[in-house]
C-alpha cells in the first residue's frame, strides 16, 4: 500500500461512458489509481481498452461520467478556465502523433516561448528567454540556432517529439502523461526519446504515466505496470512480477504477441477475431 | 538451387527536387530473392527503404527517377519498360505492393467487393461479377477473413481488419513477389501478430512465391524473414541471414541498431538502451567517404576519404566497412570489455 502522504494523484471510481441506450460504450469502468511522487507507471492494453480515455480524463480534457480525481489530497477543481490553466501547470502531456501536436501556423520559438510565459517568465528580458530556450533545446540535443524561424513541418518526427520533451523541461510539471510517445517514430530514435524522458524524470522528479501497447517498453521503463482490459485494470504490480510471472490469461496473451528474439515467438496461438 | 524470382543489380534511383538537385535515395543496391524465401529490409527513417520498394516495381513517377541498374523478375528485365506496360503486365500480377498507409488505401465510398471488381476489370475483364465474387470469397476464407467483409464499407472495419483486407486484395492475382512496406506500424501487438500470421500463410498456401518485408523493428524482422538487409543512407551496409544480422552484426551501424531493441524477456530490464548519436547525412551532397563515418565509434581517419564497397564473406553475407572482419570483432570485444 503506498504511503498516503506520498500520493500526488488519485482517482476513485473514475468512469467514462460514451453514448447511451443500446449504443452505450463503457470506455473506462470504475478505475482506482494511486500515483506516487516520481513514480513511473505504465498502462498497457490493446487498442480500444480505454487507455487514452483514462489519460484524457486525468488531464482534464474530457469530463468523467462518474468518479473523482484527487490532486495532492484535494479534489480537483477545473470548472473555470482559470483553474484549468492552473491545473495544467502541474500536469502535462506528450501525445502519440508529433505532427498534430503543434500549431502549424506558429513557429518553433513561439511554442517554447509559451512555455516560459506559462511559468511566469513573461517579463523576462529577451536575452534571458533565448538563453532558457537554448538550454531546453540543448537538453534534447537540438540546436536552438537551427530551429529559430522554422515551422513544425520542417522538422522530422523524431525532432518534433524531442522538442515536445524540451517543452516539458521548460514547464517542469509534477505529472507527465506520455500517451504512446514512441509509436510513430522508428526504433533508433525510440531509444533516444526514452533515454531523455527518463533523464528528465530523474532531474525534476516528476511522475510519469506511460501509456503504451508495447509491453516490452513498459517492462523497460516502469516501476509499476497496470494491465488494462475493456476499461478495467486486470493486473498490477512491479514489472518483474507482471511480465515475467503473469497471473491473468490476458496479460500472458499480450506478452506472447510481442515479437521475441531470444525465445521462440509462437504464431500458432493467433485467433482471428472479426 | 531454388529459382530466383527477383534480381536487382546495382540499382540507382534519384529524386529530383524543385531546385534541380539530385538526391540519390537508392545507391547501387543489389539484391536477390529466391523462391520461397523472404527478405527483410531494416533501417531508420529516411534511409531509403520505401524508395527502394517503389523502385523495385519499375514504376517511376516524378519526382522519383530511374538512373541506372537492372531489375529482373523471372529473368525478364523490367527496368526500362514503358510505364503503361508495367501497369498492365507487372503490377499486381508479378509484383504486389502494400503501401505504408495501406489502411487508408481503400476508397471510403466503395464496398470492398467493388474494389475487387475494379482490380479484375483492369487485369481480367472477361470475368463476370458472379465469378469474381465466388473467387474473392474463397480466397478470403482461405486467408481467415469472414466473407461478410466483402459487402462492407471500409469505415465498418477495424484497423487490423482493413490492413488484412488490403493484403488479401493485393494477392488475388497471385503475384510472384509481395512487397510489404511497414504493414504493421500503426497496429497494436495483437493485430500485428494476426497480420504477420496472414503474411506467412500467404507463402505457405502458395498465393505468393516470395516476399520483401520492410520495417524498422528488428525483433519483428527476425521472426518473419529468412534474410535481413540493413540500409543506411541509401546504401546496403549489412546483408546476411536473420540470425547473423541480429545476433552477430558486423557493420557498426547494424551493431548500433541491435542496441535499440526492446523485448519483454527476463534479464533485459538492466540492459542499457544505446542510441546511435547524430543524424544521417543529407543525401543532397553525401560525404565522399563512408557515409556512416560521422557517427561511427570505430572511425579511422581514412574512413572519411575512401569510399568502401560491399565486402562479401562466405558467399551469403556482406558488409560495407573499411575494417576487416577480424578487426571489427576485436573492436566490438574491446568495447564490451569496457562496459563490463
Amino acid at each position: 500500500m503506498p504511503d498516503e502522504n506520498n500520493i500526488c494523484l488519485r482517482t476513485i471510481g473514475l468512469t467514462k461512458v460514451f453514448g447511451f441506450g443500446l449504443q452505450k460504450c463503457v470506455a473506462v469502468d470504475h478505475v482506482d489509481l494511486d500515483l506516487c511522487v516520481s513514480e513511473v507507471v505504465s498502462i498497457v492494453g490493446e487498442s480500444g481498452s480505454g487507455k487514452t480515455t483514462l489519460a484524457k480524463m486525468l488531464l482534464g480534457l474530457i469530463n468523467p461520467t462518474e468518479g473523482e480525481v484527487y490532486y495532492q489530497g484535494k479534489k480537483r477543481d477545473i470548472r473555470t478556465h482559470q483553474k484549468r490553466k492552473e491545473y495544467w501547470k502541474n500536469i502535462q502531456a506528450i501525445f502519440q502523433d508529433p505532427y498534430s501536436s503543434y500549431n502549424i501556423f506558429n513557429k518553433i520559438d513561439s511554442v517554447l516561448l509559451d512555455c516560459i510565459h506559462m511559468r511566469g517568465g513573461r517579463r523576462l528580458p529577451r536575452a534571458k528567454k533565448v538563453e532558457l530556450m537554448a538550454e531546453a533545446c540543448s537538453f534534447v540535443n537540438l540546436k536552438f540556432e537551427e530551429l529559430t524561424n522554422k515551422y513544425p513541418f520542417e522538422l522530422s518526427g523524431g525532432q518534433m517529439q524531442r522538442l515536445m520533451i524540451s517543452r516539458i523541461f521548460l514547464l517542469k510539471p509534477k505529472i507527465l502523461v506520455a500517451d504512446e510517445p514512441t509509436s510513430m517514430i522508428d526504433a533508433c530514435s525510440r531509444a533516444t526519446i526514452l533515454d531523455m524522458l527518463m533523464q528528465l524524470r530523474n532531474e525534476i522528479g516528476m511522475t510519469v504515466i506511460f501509456i503504451t501497447h508495447d509491453i516490452g517498453l513498459a517492462y523497460y521503463v516502469s516501476d509499476t505496470v497496470y494491465i488494462m482490459k475493456h476499461g478495467k485494470f486486470v493486473e498490477r504490480g512491479s514489472p518483474d512480477e507482471v511480465i515475467l510471472h503473469p497471473k491473468e490469461d490476458y496479460t500472458r496473451r499480450l506478452i506472447n504477441d510481442v515479437p521475441k528474439i531470444y525465445e521462440e515467438w509462437d504464431l500458432s496461438t493467433v485467433e482471428y477475431s472479426s | 538451387m531454388a529459382e530466383v524470382i527477383l534480381e536487382v543489380r546495382e540499382l540507382t534511383t534519384k529524386y529530383i527536387t524543385r531546385f534541380r538537385e539530385n538526391v540519390y535515395a537508392v545507391d547501387h543496391v543489389s539484391l536477390k530473392v529466391e523462391e520461397g524465401k523472404s527478405l527483410g529490409i531494416a533501417g531508420e527513417s529516411g534511409c531509403g527503404k520505401s524508395t527502394l520498394a517503389l523502385s523495385l516495381m519499375g514504376y517511376y513517377f516524378a519526382p522519383l527517377h530511374y538512373t541506372s541498374g537492372e531489375i529482373s523478375i523471372d529473368g525478364r528485365n523490367i527496368s526500362r519498360m514503358d510505364p503503361d506496360d508495367i501497369r498492365t503486365s507487372i503490377l499486381g500480377t508479378e509484383i504486389a505492393y502494400i503501401p505504408q498507409s495501406a489502411m487508408n488505401a481503400l476508397n471510403p465510398t466503395q464496398k470492398i467487393i467493388h474494389f475487387i471488381e475494379d482490380v479484375f476489370q483492369a487485369h481480367d475483364p472477361y470475368k463476370t461479377k458472379q465469378e469474381i465474387y465466388k473467387f474473392a470469397r474463397e480466397c478470403f476464407e482461405v486467408l481467415g477473413l469472414p466473407a461478410e467483409v466483402l459487402q462492407k464499407y471500409p469505415v465498418e472495419l477495424s484497423g487490423g481488419m482493413k490492413q488484412r483486407t488490403v493484403i488479401a486484395v493485393s494477392v488475388l492475382l497471385f503475384p510472384k513477389i509481395l512487397i510489404a512496406d511497414e504493414p504493421t506500424s500503426a497496429l497494436d501487438v495483437t493485430t500485428q501478430k494476426m497480420v504477420i500470421k496472414m503474411l506467412q500463410r500467404l507463402m505457405e498456401d502458395g498465393f505468393i512465391k516470395s516476399m520483401i518485408f520492410i520495417t524498422h523493428e528488428l525483433p519483428l524482422l527476425y521472426n518473419v524473414t529468412d534474410d535481413i538487409m540493413v540500409m543506411y543512407a541509401g546504401q546496403i551496409v549489412e546483408k546476411g541471414t536473420a540470425k547473423q544480422a541480429v545476433f552477430d552484426p558486423l557493420h557498426p551501424y547494424a551493431k548500433g541498431l541491435m542496441g535499440s531493441i526492446i523485448v519483454p524477456e527476463s534479464g533485459l530490464r538492466d540492459v542499457k538502451l544505446t542510441a546511435i548519436p547524430g543524424v544521417p547525412p543529407n543525401l543532397k551532397n553525401p560525404p565522399s567517404g563512408c557515409r556512416f563515418a560521422e557517427r561511427c565509434k570505430y572511425v579511422k581517419p581514412e574512413c572519411k576519404v575512401t569510399s568502401v564497397g560491399l565486402r562479401e564473406i562466405d558467399g551469403s553475407r556482406a558488409y560495407r566497412c573499411i575494417l576487416s572482419e577480424k578487426e571489427l570483432r576485436a573492436a566490438f570485444a574491446k568495447e564490451a570489455d569496457q562496459h563490463a
